[in-house]
């Protein structure tokens, strides 16, 4: 019950704001289209460098909790998913929208969302720790693999096609390299005087999860079709807070689907929500109401998006392996504060930590209390012009990246990094495992030299590398990973060539 | 060969060819203990990016479905405006100003609005001075940014 003690930091007047702030701006950020919690989590960075490491990991876990619970207001109402995650939200949300029944679909989902985040939150207080214990036994070979576990986890996973998936972690460990070597101060890659410092994690992020997303709005062209949102009307509260009483199937399926998801490194969220959805649909004695406005579908997606933000960030404080894109961003955010994951975390920064994760505890009640308030107002924000969103998200990039250290070159990164990663991803690689490449690069190589002085003291590389049940259960894992979707992918081109042939 | 196969081959080929520079880098800069961990990185590169290319050439490259004319032709003018504002407006100009004319401009190619209509014009001139008062409050005045003031600010 340690966490107990620190909870006083949440409660500070700048701790409050901060948190206020960043669940509302959160919300209002997720419930507009185009606009994902990765992408306003990574906007944020540059802002947290002017606060301490407490306050500014408290207004990036406010922002990405209710991010990813404002999604459903666009989902509900507009039949845009804020988010991937709000996928799922959608199928039922608006269909309960459409027949006037907006208020309670939103009541449901922030609701939902919050018992399932409250859970998620909780878990991530009592099973960090015992992680954490565990991962104190790790060495420098362990944490190389770990690192590299995390690029393949993510990259087999998280991607449709796992070469391209696996290939962007390589992209982004070969990016983490650019600039001089900490061990000679040899200089590696720079091609350009913007690279002598090597690449800023913070102007990576942005770039590459602001810019895609800037030039996906410009693609759209001057006759992008006009968003309609659905009427709210009013709906008691108190009727659908005993709605969710009665819904014990749906939220329990949603919450326990959500935080296992969140828990194995690399999934993320943007399944957790589907997965719940279907389950809840194959348990539940009423299958044939789901997609036409049927409330538990919103319940089971909504509780499982939020039950994740928690469990996603075990692995992370524990293992330095993010559970989603949005918790890399949060790693970024770690590191730039000097706070690296890890075994002992928990002895050397508590304050920082215990209160970060309370802060979320208490985000939760907020996002609950603020979602419903501001729903429908966020819904107006939410159809704000496609050119003014673009425009402004470009802007704000590249004053974000600039910030952090003032610098040009950041900047030039930054837009590079992002035009380039808009080009691949319309090729199918994705910005996930990229991001993890170049975030888990620094640690990997660092642990890979500390690990060769070792080996070449004691047995040699093979039998310190590959040698002892840890390295092999890690090396196993990183190669089933990488199996396991290898032969997924397989399955699914084989059953498209079926299908092609039939047609 | 179809088009769509040709769209992923020129990805692939370039995805390839800096795998290749960079294994050529690593492989034969000095010293060598710097380029160590470079050196594994990009043996997983190579294979890799073979294995795509071989992909991409023999038509099994599914994901993606690339970028059709009309896209690029969508993306293009925000794109310019993008790179002059990043590579030349931001230090010519300076910052804000340079922004403020982004922003408009960016609004005013992509927006619907007939470029005939007054009341777009001055909505489009409302809407950049409120984004840039924000953006100069939070930056110049809260965070103490100190931006490149270029010929204004």
């Amino acid at each position: 019950m340690e966490f107990l003690s620190y909870f006083g930091g949440v409660f500070e007047p700048v701790a409050m704001l901060l948190l206020l702030g960043g669940t509302v701006g959160g919300l209002i950020l997720g419930a507009t289209p185009g606009l994902s919690p990765t992408m306003a989590v990574a906007l944020l960075i540059p802002f947290t460098f002017h606060l301490s490491p407490t306050h500014g990991l408290i207004l990036l876990g406010a922002a990405y909790t209710s991010t990813v619970a404002g999604g459903a207001v666009s989902a509900i109402l507009l039949r845009i998913p804020g988010a991937p995650a709000n996928i799922a939200t959608a199928l039922d949300g608006h269909e309960m929208a459409k027949q006037g029944e907006g208020a309670r679909a939103l009541h449901l989902s922030f609701l939902a969302s919050g018992i399932g985040g409250v859970i998620g939150v909780l878990l991530l207080i009592f099973l960090t720790p015992v992680l954490a214990q565990w991962a104190l036994a790790f060495g420098p070979s362990h944490l190389f693999w770990m690192a590299i576990l995390g690029v393949t986890l993510i990259g087999s996973l998280d991607s449709k096609s796992f070469v391209k998936g696996l290939l962007s972690g390589c992209i982004g460990l070969w990016l983490s390299t650019i600039g001089y070597d900490d061990m000679q101060g040899a200089p590696r890659f720079i091609f350009a005087d913007a690279l002598t410092g090597g690449i800023n994690i913070i102007a990576a992020l942005i770039g590459l999860f602001a810019i895609p997303q800037v030039m996906e709005m410009f693609a759209k062209g001057r006759n992008a079709a006009a968003i309609q949102a659905v009427t709210v009307t009013k709906h008691k509260l108190s009727a659908s807070a005993k709605e969710i009483g009665q819904s014990g199937r749906a939220l329990t399926v949603g919450t326990v689907v959500g935080s296992i998801i969140g828990l194995i490194p690399g999934v993320g969220g943007q399944i957790a929500g589907l997965v719940a959805y279907d389950q809840t649909r194959k348990l539940s004695p009423h299958k044939a109401k789901f997609g036409t406005g049927h409330p538990e579908g919103v319940i089971a997606a909504e509780s499982a998006n939020n039950a994740m933000v928690g469990p996603s960030l075990v692995p992370l404080l524990t293992l330095s392996i993010p559970g989603s894109p949005t918790a890399a961003v949060l790693l970024g955010g770690l590191l730039i504060h000097g706070i690296f994951p890890g075994g002992d975390l928990f002895e050397r920064h508590p304050e920082v930590i215990w209160t970060f994760i309370n802060s979320m505890l208490l985000g939760q009640i907020l996002m609950v209390a603020f979602g419903i308030w501001i729903a429908a107002s966020a819904a107006k924000i939410a159809r704000a012009p496609m050119p003014i969103m673009a425009a402004a998200v470009l802007i704000l990039a590249v004053f974000g990246s600039y910030s952090v250290q003032q610098s040009m070159g950041d900047v030039y990164v930054m837009l590079v990094l992002g035009i380039g990663m808009y080009a691949l991803e319309k090729f199918g690689f994705s910005a996930a495992p990229l991001v993890l490449g170049l975030i888990l690069g620094p640690i990997a190589e660092a642990n890979f030299i500390q690990g060769s002085m070792i080996a070449t003291a004691t047995d040699g590389s093979l039998a310190y590398f590959f040698g002892g049940p840890l390295n092999i259960a890690l090396v196993s894992l990183v190669v089933g990973s990488i199996l396991y979707s290898f032969l997924s992918n397989r399955q699914v081109n084989t059953a498209l060539k079926t299908v092609e042939a039939a047609e | 060969m179809t088009g769509a196969r040709t769209q992923h081959i020129v990805p692939a080929g370039i995805v390839l060819a800096v795998a290749i520079i960079v294994a050529w880098l690593s492989f034969t800069e000095e010293p060598t203990e710097a380029f160590l961990f470079p050196r594994i990185i990009s043996v997983a590169f190579v294979g890799l990016a073979v294995w795509n290319m071989y992909r991409a050439a023999a038509g099994l490259a599914r994901v993606g479905g690339g970028i059709d004319g009309r896209t690029a032709l969508n993306v293009l003018p925000g794109l310019i405006v993008a790179l002059a504002f990043v590579f030349f407006a931001a230090t010519a100009l300076g910052f804000y100003v340079a922004g403020t004319l982004t922003f408009l401009a960016i609004y005013t190619i992509y927006d619907p609005t007939p470029l005939s209509s007054l009341n777009g014009w001055v909505r489009r001139i409302i809407v950049t001075a409120v984004f840039m008062a924000v953006m100069y409050g939070l930056f110049a005045l809260l965070l103490k940014v100190q931006t490149p003031r270029g010929m204004f600010f």
